[in-house]
């Protein structure tokens, strides 16, 4: 994926993370710097990292105002001593290690919880348009990063060091065949099916996606019907995971 | 005297810290914590145990062993309140000692000592407000998303283990909120509120029960509670099951309710529970206990096959109750566990026996086992189908998934017992519709088969234990 992006000019990555999960509203990273350790509070065994991040808060305000005309709950997050969440680290970091673009993080409202998917949806699909519309309106060139699994049971326990890498698979094939129907819609440019699909995909595989940055991303790119490009497939703790790329510009979208 | 010398439960948002003045309610949590905190300074307690609903873990449990763990925390919501810095004193032995508990009773269970680990806001503001001055240790634990009664029963009653041990005087903090569902846009400190009638009136009858010092009623209330007030975030609201089973699962407490208030939509409650010598009645019901924690998911080991043969202890009577359950309502006898003895050999890989009988038999140099048929070691499910229904209606089902399913099922335990199926010297197989079945049968027994050289038998018969319609008896070399 990072090969494929070299031949892309973008200003800026925005980016929805699962990770920085909030209850009242849509929250976006509204400091233009945050310096400092990340470690995970899941698995702290394998991911501490020193971040050093740019926030482009032109461009995050500019989405949150958006949203906001659009009848959404959402807040800037302007405290310095916040910690970044660990997701957006990782999706952004093994995107573009060099860390030298600015980002847009913009929380995961958990309103699925609170009503169902399908409000979930609707509201990520608003946000998905807010955002398109800013960015527009800002004339500049972004990277959109919608970070999660697809399946997502985890395993709960694990091998002893060294660990059984054949002991390293979705958690059910149930779950498995989910990943691949999901991933097959994605491969024909089948996106609104897909958002379609989601409830049931969410409740079947308890997919990661009612995190909602799926839906939001595709709202955002108008849900595409071109193919995406699949760079791999793979498993972390029983979870399904994907990393595609819609290339939205070469593809003619809008 | 060591143990638990008292309890307490206390709210898991940042407001009472950072802004108690902003709201009355807020302010009277705050009370609630000072009043408990003054009741912590005058008890002569060695230790803080702090079980977060905040901390969430996968796999298993994890405990902080940092000595000196220092950060800011600041709230993923309510981040405009401001940051707490805090220090915290971790008594790194007694951490040390709760994780090796842990693993004695077959939990999972990990030490956490990291610079820049996340303590979760929870354990942040319960600490800075119940021991503002780090003068007692305290000692954090996650709480596993997965977690059911039986893995949070006995990560509770391995602590329990760790403070005999230890021979400490503990306070066990349980840090959660009642009814969890928060307003879903902001609200001014003024307009704050639970957020439903129904919350309301639930988290009155937890506190009725708490200050009646029911503990364990109220634990076993657990599941309802989920259902009714809480939003599903995690998968069982466990903090009652934790408190209860570390207190020896009884109702004998003086409650105090020291304070109960909105945060934002949420319940927030400070409750202080005493040991006292008697209680109101006798628990209501009793769920059937447990000593040690088995894994009721066994994902990878099921996927592979891995030999585990039970010795020194055996499932607990709720796990054979759900084993005999699950026997009648999907295929027919009650489950047995396999024979144990020398040279017996079982595993949970394979399915359990519908007698008093092991999955095999070694004398000498060869391996005798019993009938094996296709039904699935964790949920007795016959893959292809029963052959009839629980009226006896017969059922159409593939004979060829059940004959594989049956040859997999010999497969593991050939290897658990270390032989293997190109080790098989006899082969004894039962149908029960020869007429419609062996061409089917033959067809996958030769995929496995073809090349071993096995004699073999092939045996009509009127009907077997289990509503399937083939099973195979096999000797083998080892």
């Amino acid at each position: 994926m990072r090969e494929s992006l070299e031949e892309v000019d973008y200003d800026v990555i925005v980016i929805l993370s699962p990770h920085w999960q909030t209850y009242v509203g849509t929250h976006f990273l509204g400091v233009e710097n945050f310096k400092s350790l990340s470690v995970d509070p899941v698995f702290p065994n394998l991911f501490r990292f020193n971040y050093d991040i740019k926030v482009d808060v032109e461009l995050a305000k500019a989405i949150h105002d958006q949203a906001e005309a659009d009848g959404m709950a959402v807040k800037m997050m302007e405290n310095p001593d916040f910690r970044v969440d660990y997701g957006t680290i990782v999706a952004c970091h093994l995107t573009r290690p060099d860390w030298n673009k600015p980002i847009v993080s913009i929380s995961s409202n958990r309103s699925r919880h609170y009503y169902s998917v399908e409000v979930m949806q609707e509201m990520m699909i608003q946000l998905g348009e807010s955002t398109r519309k800013a960015i527009q309106a800002s004339g500049k060139r972004v990277l959109l990063i919608a970070s999660n699994s697809l399946s997502h049971r985890h395993f709960t326990t694990e091998s002893a060091i060294p660990e059984d890498m054949s002991k390293e698979h979705i958690t059910s094939h149930a779950m498995h065949l989910w990943d691949m129907r999901i991933l097959d819609l994605m491969r024909e440019g089948k996106t609104q099916q897909v958002v379609d699909e989601m409830p049931e995909f969410i409740e079947q595989a308890i997919s990661e996606n009612d995190g909602g940055s799926l839906t939001w991303m595709f709202s955002a790119l108008g849900m595409p019907t071109y193919s995406p490009l699949m760079h791999g497939y793979g498993t972390i703790i029983g979870t399904g995971n994907v990393i595609m790329e819609w290339q939205h510009e070469k593809k003619g979208g809008v | 005297m060591s143990g638990i010398i008292k309890s307490l439960v206390v709210p898991a948002h940042p407001h009472p810290y950072l802004c108690p003045d902003a709201n009355q309610g807020w302010a009277n949590i705050r009370a609630g914590f000072d009043e408990a905190r003054r009741q912590i300074e005058e008890s002569d307690a060695d230790i803080l145990i702090i079980y977060s609903t905040l901390w969430p873990s996968i796999i298993g449990h994890q405990i902080i062993s940092d000595p000196n763990p220092e950060w800011v925390f600041v709230d993923h919501d309510f981040h405009d309140l401001g940051s707490i810095p805090y220090s915290l004193n971790i008594d790194t032995q007694f951490a040390k000692d709760w994780d090796a508990a842990n693993k004695a009773r077959g939990l999972q269970s990990r030490c956490v000592n990291y610079h820049g680990f996340p303590i979760d806001g929870g354990s942040v503001v319960a600490l800075k407000l119940l021991n503002p001055d780090n003068r007692i240790p305290a000692v954090i634990c996650s709480s596993n998303v997965y977690a059911n009664r039986a893995e949070t029963t006995v990560l509770a009653k391995a602590c329990a283990d760790a403070v005999e041990a230890s021979g400490k005087k503990a306070i066990a903090v349980v840090v959660m909120s009642m009814s969890n569902r928060m307003f879903t846009q902001p609200v001014s400190p003024d307009e704050d509120a639970i957020h439903s009638l129904k919350d309301d009136e639930w988290n009155q009858k937890m506190l009725e029960f708490l200050g009646e010092g029911r503990l364990e009623d109220l634990a076993q209330l657990s599941r309802t509670i989920q259902g009714q007030i809480r939003v599903q975030k995690v998968v069982s609201f466990k903090p009652m099951w934790w408190l209860s089973a570390i207190n020896g699962q009884h109702n004998n407490f003086n409650g105090q309710v020291l304070a109960y208030e909105a945060l934002h939509g949420a319940g927030g409650a400070v409750v202080v529970l005493d040991p006292s010598e008697g209680g109101i009645g006798d628990k209501e019901y009793d769920e059937d206990d447990v000593e040690n924690y088995h894994g009721d998911r066994n994902v990878l080991d099921a996927a592979t096959g891995a030999f585990i043969e039970i010795e020194e202890h055996s499932l607990s009577e709720f796990d054979s109750l759900v084993l005999k359950t699950l026997a009648k309502e999907e295929s027919g006898p009650e489950l047995w566990q396999g024979t144990k003895g020398e040279n017996l050999v079982n595993t949970d890989a394979a399915p359990k026996p519908v007698g008093p009988y092991p999955h095999a038999r070694r004398i000498g140099d060869l391996l005798y086992l019993s009938g094996v048929g296709p039904r699935q070691a964790q949920t007795n499910s016959i893959p292809g189908g029963p052959i009839k229904n629980e009226n006896g209606d017969p059922l159409d089902y593939d004979i060829e998934a059940q004959t594989r399913a049956c040859i997999e099922n010999i497969k593991v335990i050939l290897e658990a017992s270390g032989s293997s199926i190109d080790k098989v010297l006899d082969v004894t197989s039962f149908l029960v519709d020869m007429d419609r079945d062996f061409k089917g049968y033959n067809k996958v027994y030769s995929e496995y088969f073809r090349d071993v050289g096995a004699t073999r038998t092939t045996l009509a018969v009127r009907a077997l234990p289990t509503p399937i319609a083939v099973e195979l008896k096999v000797i083998a070399s080892l």
